[in-house]
């Protein structure tokens, strides 16, 4: 459903990993005539070069004029809206600067869109977070199911403010597409989050008892899906994970890590714990999902985009072969053993057949 | 269609009773038919008196003949018959017929599980279970598996859950199923059966019938309570099960899979011993509207035996509110006991089967709540006169 193509694209958050990434794969297809990359502060060394030449960077403040002046000046057709931080950062405000950001950032981006005329598509980045996680929930989450709890945790309820927003940008501008697409976690080479750090500990806490199944997409494919969503006009909430499910015992396994099982003593109690292994930025949200789990369906997004994320579990074997994880306890080794001990019982059978045969030959 | 009568339910049940395994199952199958047959067409009859049938049958003699099913040495080999996580390290080598013979319908044996050739001479069937063992210790110590979106782990449950339940289905309950013929092969179809026994052991034993007669795993839905106790909640999901709600009850269907539902809920599992084989309310019809919307056959399943195992005498509210549990059971055995309380009373089951209902007349009134209650009134109205042919059967709950 390839339509007319956004001759100028606008990205915010380009100071993060994902902004800059998205703004500069825009960049460097050649439909794409103009990529202008907005945020709050200049992006550091490293993602300014991934974000190269194509890519014009605006220092923008956090408020609605300066917004508005930058989308006119530019003319924008098409918003992507990544500018949001996952876990608040004691450096820079905690909490409250986070809420500021999603929230209020998100308010004042479609605020300004809304009456920037030439705009035509916005694509916001979601999270699956908006579903929550608990046990009374359904094992398979669709785009339109309701969560039957409001999430608890900063960045759930963020998402959930957020994506009403988009619900009423919609109704104020029903001409422009908006396309909300709801990611589950990235794995990926290059990517740094809370729950790659958690994997690349030597020793994994776990919840007792408990072995949630977890999704994954691989952060090319997130990339994909962003950039088609510039490109094409898909209306509509997506989810977007890698098909199948990999359960959390069966992840830390195949990273070859070792699970530590923690007694569920109420959930703050664990996160209290997850917090005290030097994990900041683990929230109760993440908590939940680590006792719960979550899985998406997501038949929508194959059908709509005709494309489909590699699965899960090809998604984490690529991340725990970038990562180099699986040494601890790798599958050639464990393979090794196995092989190692069988051929010991057959040769100690064999010993003992011949021993046997041996003592009544004479006999 | 629809309802059968009851002289039509009668005639599989004495061509399915060939299969039956069980040693002394066959000889007293072939006694009581005949004096059931006439009783069952009357109605409603008295439980306790078949039991003319069989002369010399009290509790003590009845144990007698078979025995290795006392109710101690049947579980005394397989110790570990708890939900205990540590089974997984003792991998499928136990000496079950059943697992051995059949070369795991999963991953077979990976490829570090070839046999070299040359060290042994005859691959012999020790050897292959070795090496098989070894291979699944292999791939669960790496992650070397499948799980699909429900969470359901088909190696671990046939290899590790179905052997260590078969035991307790076939020789301490002495399990005997009829009417099997009445589950497809494949496709879809919900199997609605009776719930009871103070604790679930009725749902778990449903899988192994199931399986065993078809080789297909029955995928249960659980009560949200299930969802929320830690170690249950995952052996639930791993073993095929998912909460109780019509968007996972359709989407299993949609899968074709084989769904198994207690619409009675906790009001059927923690009745009183006074009220056994009652079939109590069954609750909004969720399940039918499931079936409805997805035009598959419902199978009304019967289980005779689950009321014995721990006859409920009476509930510990205070007790239950402070767990959150819908009762605390108070039996003969438990909490007096204390944790031998928790073995269950060795009663005789049954399971039947009944002809499936075709759901396909009434895909277009799925909301409407008529239909769904008539056809949950004939769900409910075969599993009673199922349960009370089969009670006729069984005159002596622990022979």
């Amino acid at each position: 459903m390839v339509t007319d193509i956004p001759r100028t694209v606008v990205v915010t958050g380009v100071r993060r990993f994902l902004g800059a990434h998205v703004a500069a794969r825009l960049a460097a297809d050649p439909r794409v005539g103009r990529v202008v990359g907005i945020d709050t502060a200049a992006p550091g060394d490293d993602l300014g070069a991934a974000l190269g030449d194509g890519v014009e960077f605006v220092r923008v403040d956090p408020g609605l004029a300066q917004l508005r002046s930058v989308l006119a000046d530019t003319g924008a057709e098409a918003v992507v809206h990544l500018a949001l931080a996952t876990a608040p950062d004691p450096q820079a405000g905690g909490r409250a600067a986070m809420k500021e950001q999603n929230v209020i950032g998100t308010m004042r981006l479609l605020a300004a869109c809304q009456q920037a005329p030439a705009v035509r598509r916005v694509v916001v980045r979601s999270s699956t977070a908006a579903y929550g996680a608990s046990f009374r929930d359904p094992a398979v989450f669709t785009e339109d199911t309701q969560a039957r709890e409001v999430p608890r945790g900063g960045f759930a309820r963020d998402i959930l403010d957020i994506e009403g927003y988009v619900r009423g940008f919609r109704r104020r501008r029903p001409d422009v597409c908006a396309t909300v697409l709801r990611f589950v976690p990235f794995v990926g080479a290059q990517v740094d989050t809370a729950l790659t750090r958690y994997f690349a500990l030597p020793v994994v806490p776990t919840v007792l008892g408990r072995d949630p199944r977890l999704q994954f997409v691989h952060i090319d494919d997130a990339w994909e899906v962003l950039h088609r969503s510039v490109l094409e006009e898909h209306s509509g909430t997506f989810n977007v994970a890698g098909p199948g499910v990999i359960t959390l015992s069966q992840a830390v396994r195949r990273a070859g890590r070792v699970a530590v099982p923690v007694v569920e003593l109420g959930l703050s109690g664990a996160a209290a714990f997850v917090k005290a292994l030097g994990m900041r930025g683990l929230s109760l949200d993440q908590v939940d999902l680590f006792v719960h789990g979550r899985v998406v369906d997501t038949t929508r997004l194959t059908t709509e985009y005709g494309f489909t994320p590699r699965s899960t579990p090809e998604a984490f074997a690529d991340f725990v072969r970038a990562h180099e994880l699986g040494s601890l306890l790798g599958m050639g080794r464990v393979a090794a053993a196995e092989r190692a001990v069988l051929d010991g019982i057959r040769r100690a059978r064999l010993a003992g057949k011949r021993s046997l045969d041996g003592a009544r030959r004479p006999s | 269609m629809a309802r059968g009568d009851p002289r039509s339910e009668l005639a599989p049940v004495s061509a399915a009773d060939l299969p039956v395994p069980s040693r002394n199952g066959q000889r007293r199958m072939a006694e009581p038919s005949p004096a059931a047959e006439p009783a069952s067409g009357s109605g409603p009859a008295d439980i306790s008196r078949p039991a003319v049938t069989e002369p010399a049958v009290g509790p003590e003699p009845a144990v007698g003949p078979e025995p290795a099913v006392g109710p101690e040495p049947a579980v005394g080999p397989e110790p570990a018959v708890g939900p205990e996580p540590a089974v997984i390290a003792e991998p499928a080598t136990g000496p079950e017929p059943r697992s051995a013979a059949e070369p795991a319908v999963g991953p077979g044996p990976g490829p570090a599980a070839e046999p070299d050739g040359e060290l042994v001479g005859e691959s012999d069937a020790w050897d292959r279970r070795v090496a098989g063992a070894l291979a699944f210790l292999r791939r669960r110590l790496t992650g070397d598996y499948e799980v699909d979106e429900f969470g359901f782990d088909p190696e671990l449950t046939e290899r590790v859950i179905q052997p260590l339940l078969r035991p307790l289905f076939r020789r301490y309950f002495r399990g005997e199923v009829t009417g099997a013929e009445h589950l497809p092969a494949h496709g879809p179809a919900l199997v609605v059966a009776n719930h009871s026994g103070t604790l679930p052991i009725d749902a778990a034993m449903l899988t192994v019938a199931v399986h065993d007669e078809t080789a297909r795993h029955l995928r249960l839905l659980g009560a949200d309570l299930v969802f929320r106790i830690p170690v249950f909640s995952d052996l639930a999901r791993k073993s095929g099960g998912t909460l109780a709600c019509n968007p996972d009850a359709e989407r299993l269907l949609r899968n074709g899979e084989l769904v198994g539902v207690f619409p009675e809920g906790f009001k059927g599992i923690g009745k009183r011993y006074w009220q056994r084989y009652q079939l109590q309310r069954f609750g909004r019809g969720g399940f039918v509207s499931a079936a409805l919307h997805t035009g598959t056959p419902i199978v009304p399943a019967a289980i005779v035996g689950a009321e014995e195992i721990y006859p409920l005498i009476g509930d510990l509210k205070p007790l239950a509110r402070l767990l959150g549990t819908p009762y605390f059971p108070v039996t003969p055995t438990f909490p007096w006991l204390g944790p031998l309380g928790m073995v269950p009373l060795p009663s005789k089951w049954l399971v039947e089967f009944c002809p499936p209902i075709d759901t396909t007349p009434y895909a277009d009134s799925a909301d409407d709540p008529i239909v769904i209650f008539n056809l949950a009134d004939q769900v409910r109205e075969t599993i009673q006169q199922t349960i009370r042919k089969l009670l006729k059967r069984r005159p002596d709950p622990f022979a």
